[in-house]
């Protein structure tokens, strides 16, 4: 249930703060993801994860919808660029801030990059980024959760302690500081990101593994011998897979948007590189110049893909949740 | 409960703690120098070295960390020898506008979340209800510096109604004379605070509509208008100050962006200001600070619903 948004989600977690480890059988919240899943709670084979996700795909309209508009921005980027050839490297001063039209649908910025041209090469980082981060918190965020989850009592109390500590840290204040010092590559942005975005995750499957630990399959393993290793990979994290994909997709919309905001601060790829943020920070420049082109198609491909991927998050979690209110 | 309490507030000071040596830590790893920064680039190692000892910055950093310690524990947060004066006093001299700049915000965007997620769960899944999400929703994905420059572009560029930046009066009084300065920052703010709230306002209505006192209320025969007045509305305001606590690191970080995007005098500006100019004091007192918020927002949060919220149960 600590998957959901919502005042119910927060309802809940002063309890969980309060007693760490102590969720008894009893105190199972009903209606939590894993109760959609097979009987007895066996660990899921992973088609049938993807299955349950593939069935909430097909069931939600606004998830669908998230997904048809990710796939359409991907192949925007990723398959644009071999139909629609431009150099985004060399600078062009002959062809500066040329107002749409002709060879240039969308115009050309302050150093003659072609902008259509120049949006597809930036969301390929965006698009990256988002992803990367996305997966390393996740697999980061996952392991932490259930691991302090699992072992419980002391350990947990100061595993989520820690988490509270880097949490309260600004990030964008750090950034900010970051920026006055660095350059980042594609790579040192995506392990700064990720250092800073497995919090979540692993606040989530900790909260999750405190109740899945003490059910009566997790019993029945240990009374056969299953060491913690394998309950944790073949039974908790399986059972957790509805609340890890579900913030996973978030995390990628957080991510991009994160990017794009660091983008304004300074904290961008070095150019030639291109990316939204970094063009919507060069455009803004341009804002009193009327020279739109070179600021609002960067910004509409921002607001398009993160509200595509939160799409994907919503239904995805409604679909979760709706099953649970059929059984 | 009064155990639970006792824990909480014991967890609050374990985190700020902990926050103070990471931030340390983290300060004291990246490159920059406090007295590289102030004696510039050409400055030889003995000056360098001479200004170190002269600031006790030579001794041993844990030294130098309960040294810090000390003072903050006295109600100092260190001293900015870019700007000569202790950091303190810029922060209580920017303290003035962000509290005027985030509080009316906060109160504005509360007053239009809370009405609208009564409605939306009133008329759930009607036009009027996918508006609204539609919105929130857009609003949520924006990267918040662009909201702010679409509403320069429009009412500052275009229609030359309102000013581009925030008053620049030195005063909380200077500022608020000029306030037709302070209209776009205030929406801006406003916009993405409420975008914040909006979901959680709209599920939690959803929730107490489902409840049992609105059917007995339904059953005992009272009006539309009064059911939603006496109960739901009433019992929406629950989350509120959780929803409040929780959000505080999220309306800060778009403070700072709306405060640099207006060049608004609050101490998210100054913060950015001193990171630029490599004024480190100031950058490690800020956030201190600002951490030290966030997880006294999350303890009111928790705390004020153990209070208000008699269904929760502590043991």
């Amino acid at each position: 249930m600590t998957n959901r948004a919502g005042p119910g989600a927060h309802a809940r977690r002063p309890d969980s703060l309060a007693v760490p480890g102590a969720a008894g059988a009893g105190s199972i919240p009903a209606g939590t993801p894993q109760d959609a899943m097979p009987e007895g709670g066996e660990a899921i084979h992973q088609d049938a994860a993807w299955r349950m996700i593939l069935r909430a795909f097909a069931e939600n309209k606004l998830a669908l919808a998230g997904l048809i508009m990710v796939v359409v921005v991907a192949l925007f980027c990723f398959i644009g660029p071999l139909f629609w050839h431009t150099d985004q490297v060399d600078t062009n001063l002959l062809l500066v801030n040329k107002a749409p039209g002709g060879k240039h649908p969308l115009g050309t910025d302050d150093l003659g990059y072609d902008v259509l041209g120049r949006l597809m090469a930036g969301g390929q980082s965006s698009l990256e980024v988002g992803f990367a981060v996305a997966l390393a918190a996740t697999a980061i965020g996952v392991l932490y959760g259930v691991i302090s989850g699992f072992i419980g009592g002391f350990v947990d109390a100061v595993l989520m302690r820690f988490v509270d500590i880097v949490l309260a840290i600004p990030v964008i204040y750090l950034f900010i500081d970051l920026a006055s010092e660095f350059r980042p590559t594609l790579w040192l942005l995506i392990v700064v990101l990720s250092l800073l975005s497995w919090l979540g995750p692993a606040r989530l499957v900790r909260g999750e593994t405190l109740s899945l630990r003490v059910r009566e399959y997790v019993e029945a393993v240990r009374t056969m011998g299953g060491r913690s290793g394998r309950i944790i990979l073949r039974h908790l994290i399986p059972n957790t897979v509805g609340t890890i994909v579900v913030n996973a997709t978030f995390q990628v919309a957080d991510a991009i948007l994160t990017l794009a905001v660091l983008s304004y601060f300074g904290f961008s790829l070095p150019p030639p590189t291109a990316s939204w943020g970094g063009m919507l920070e060069n455009g803004v420049n341009f804002l009193y110049d009327g020279y739109w082109w070179e600021i609002y198609p960067a910004g509409l491909m921002i607001v398009i893909t993160v509200v595509a991927f939160n799409f994907i998050g919503d239904g995805l979690r409604d679909s979760l949740d709706v099953r649970l209110q059929r059984r | 409960m009064i155990g639970y309490i006792i824990r909480r507030i014991g967890q609050a000071i374990i985190v700020i703690l902990g926050v103070t040596v990471l931030v340390f830590i983290l300060r004291h790893l990246l490159p920059g120098s406090i007295a590289r920064a102030i004696l510039g680039i050409r400055a030889t190692p003995q000056s360098i070295a001479a200004f170190n000892h002269a600031n006790g910055l030579d001794r041993p950093i844990p030294l130098q960390y309960l040294t810090f310690l000390n003072q903050l524990i006295h109600g100092n947060l260190g001293y900015s020898f870019r700007q000569n004066m202790s950091v303190d006093a810029i922060v209580s001299h920017d303290l003035p506008n962000d509290f005027l700049l985030v509080g009316v915000s906060l109160v504005l965007a509360l007053l239009i979340a809370i009405p609208v997620g009564v409605m939306q769960a009133v008329k759930r899944n009607k036009v009027a209800d996918y508006a609204a999400t539609g919105i929130a929703f857009v609003l949520y994905s924006m990267p918040s510096y662009l909201l702010g420059l679409l509403l320069v572009a429009f009412f500052a560029v275009n229609l030359r109604l309102l000013p581009a930046e925030a008053p620049q009066a030195p005063t909380i009084t200077g500022v608020l004379a000029d306030p037709s300065g302070l209209v776009l920052p205030i929406v801006t703010l406003t916009l993405v605070t409420f975008a914040l709230f909006s979901r959680y306002m709209r599920s939690s209505a959803i929730e107490n509509l489902a409840q049992d006192y609105i059917r007995t209320a339904r059953a005992k025969g009272l009006g539309q208008g009064r059911i939603l007045y006496r109960h739901l509305l009433r019992n929406s305001l629950i989350p509120v100050v959780t929803l409040v606590g929780i959000s505080l690191p999220g309306i800060l970080t778009f403070g700072l962006i709306v405060e640099q995007l207006f060049n608004y005098q609050g101490i998210g500006l100054a913060y950015y200001n001193a990171a630029i100019n490599g004024d480190y004091p100031v950058v490690f007192g800020v956030t201190v600070l600002v951490a030290a918020a966030t997880v006294f927002g999350n303890l009111i949060a928790d705390l004020a619903y153990a209070v208000l919220d008699p269904r929760v149960r502590y043991d």
